[in-house]
């Protein structure tokens, strides 16, 4: 091999990669990856997806979605990024000029996740401190939404609201100092440290919510298979919905995350651990969840599909009663909102890293000035927004339309477009087939083009109709438009006018082709 | 908890813990080439020669 003249024409890909960051191993990797998945969602969603779909019998469409959709998708992610070396704007534009803005979308949608999503994690670090007095007393429910969040009437106020405010302010200097020390030291870092934390602070907490009194209810009414429900396509919705969701795929963070793993990774081998302990973890949660719920009903003497909850009341009103009635329960709140902190950290953090990066790509900027220039503004809107007595209500209309008319939407779109009009899955596939363990073929290619957007797309034109049906959660029409349709529309304007705004020649990623036989 | 309950616990914990034990043995059975490629990318290219 003629390597000499091949090191002279890589040299300036060498640096640029240099530049950008990199992980330094696949472990690391792996466990930012996972930090990216396992986020709020798997704690707070999956337990009651699971437990309204069927149950036990859930496992079944779970398990289908998994493996004909979620892993799938993750590996066509990992394909663009790892094979482009480049930000989902640079990725896409790497693999067809005409496929970049659908790069800006994606890096619009986090854009707008990191600004609203933070505001949770201020929430739940406030929330490990009050369990330790338990601070809401008698009145969980009329503790956060009053004394804590002090919440308006509908509308949007600027009445700052101190208790989040200054949280707010605490997790944007974590986050942006995180970024700020880079893809290694900062983002692989922070994994290797807390992911193990994690799983170790989540299990404990799942073990003592196994000794409380009436646990069995609890996990009787999560796993008791309902068979019939796997007649109702809606079941199956929610499955591919929940899998898709919570791998934190289609919208720019594992095209970004791949595109600092090194050339050589086994990427599928690599993406199955990722994706199993995923899940791993939602299961996990599912388990200590209804383990809780359980004691809570049995508590109460109530039946246990009486205080099933999920999302924010679960988190926010039913934790805390289960905190104030368990023996041990400041422990137990501690290890709880401490985990939906880290959790909420590491996915934070991985959402931010994908505008990051393509600023960096697209403005040749160095790291600490991207990350001020894409955090400060970030964190000017997530206060401004959210850290007010409206701050819940937006957020919650703001959450529901970027999830279903920005992730969803772009991710179909992203399929169709890489499967059947750009015909990029088999470069993709040999890609991927050159080191990855698990090889992909005709199935996959099936799998990503076809059964996986009719899966999705049909879950997003449902949530089309519903929406259209009933307005969203019964806001005033006018907060529907300026913050669910309003932002998800915008989303796709921003693409197109960052894709032409400051056009330059894109450079295709150093070829790596001449390792092949070595 | 009823029997139907359990199986379907014991199997989801075998499938999803199971699946995501066989993925790290197979994974790591293979060793880490990405640190191969990175002393490639930073001036390996000698080893070519």
């Amino acid at each position: 091999m003629a390597s000499a003249e091949h090191s002279s024409s890589a040299a300036s890909p060498e640096q640029q990669e240099a530049r950008r960051g990199a992980f330094s191993s696949r472990k690391v990797f792996i466990l930012a990856a996972i930090g990216s998945a396992v986020g709020l969602g798997n704690i707070w969603r999956f337990p009651y997806v699971a437990y309204e779909n069927g149950g036990g019998a859930f496992v079944i469409p779970y398990l289908v979605a998994l493996l004909t959709a979620g892993l799938p998708f993750l590996f066509l992610d990992y394909a663009l990024g790892h094979k482009h070396r480049g930000s989902a704007p640079l990725s896409m534009a790497r693999e067809s000029r005409k496929a970049e803005p659908l790069g800006w979308w994606q890096v619009g949608i986090c854009f707008v996740i990191a600004v609203y999503y933070a505001v949770i994690i201020a929430y739940a670090a406030r929330y490990t401190f009050f369990s330790i007095d338990k601070a809401w007393g008698s009145d969980p429910e009329g503790f956060f939404f009053g004394e804590f969040l002090q919440t308006s009437d509908p509308g949007v106020t600027l009445d700052f609201v101190a208790g989040v405010l200054i949280a707010l302010l605490i997790v944007w200097a974590a986050v942006l100092l995180i970024m700020g020390l880079g893809v290694q030291k900062g983002i692989g870092a922070t994994s290797v440290v807390f992911i193990p934390l994690l799983v170790l602070a989540f299990g404990f907490l799942v073990v003592r919510a196994l000794f409380l009194p009436g646990a069995g209810e609890g996990l009787d009414t999560l796993f008791s298979p309902n068979w019939d429900a796997l007649r109702d396509t809606s079941v199956w919705a929610a499955a591919f919905g929940q899998i898709f969701f919570s791998l934190s795929i289609g919208f720019g963070i594992m095209i970004t995350y791949a595109s600092y793993v090194g050339r050589r990774t086994d990427m599928t081998g690599s993406g199955l651990v990722v994706g199993f302990a995923n899940s791993s973890f939602e299961l996990l949660a599912g388990i200590g969840v209804f383990a809780a719920l359980g004691f809570m009903a049995q508590a109460g003497g109530v039946a246990v599909d009486e205080v099933v909850a999920d999302g924010i009341g679960l988190a926010f009103v039913a934790f805390p009663a289960i905190i104030s009635q368990a023996a041990g329960g400041s422990l137990i709140g501690v290890l709880f909102f401490g985990s939906l902190v880290i959790a909420g950290l590491t996915s934070l953090v991985s959402v931010l890293e994908v505008v990051v990066s393509a600023v960096r790509d697209k403005f040749d900027l160095n790291r600490v000035t991207a990350v001020l220039v894409v955090g400060v503004p970030a964190m000017v809107v997530s206060v401004v927004l959210f850290a007010t007595t409206s701050g819940l209500l937006v957020l919650d209309i703001v959450d529901y339309f970027v999830n279903q008319f920005g992730i969803l939407l772009v991710a179909v779109v992203t399929m169709i477009v890489m499967g059947l009009g750009l015909r990029a899955l088999p470069g993709l596939a040999a890609h991927l087939n050159r080191y990855g363990s698990v090889k992909l073929g005709r199935t996959w290619m099936a799998l990503v083009a076809v059964i996986a957007p009719l899966a999705l797309g049909y879950v997003l034109v449902r949530a089309f109709i519903d929406t259209l049906d009933e307005p969203y959660g019964g806001y005033p029409a006018w907060m529907l438009n300026v913050f669910g349709w309003g932002t998800a529309g915008l989303l796709i304007v921003v693409a197109i006018v960052v894709t032409f705004a400051r056009r330059k020649p894109v450079t295709p990623a150093h070829d790596d082709r001449e390792e092949v036989g070595r | 908890m009823s029997t139907g309950a359990i199986i379907m616990m014991v199997l989801a914990m075998l499938i999803i813990w199971g699946g995501l034990a066989a993925a790290i043995i197979s994974l790591s059975r293979r060793p880490d080439a990405s640190a191969d490629s990175d002393a490639y990318e930073t001036g390996g290219t000698h080893r070519d020669l």
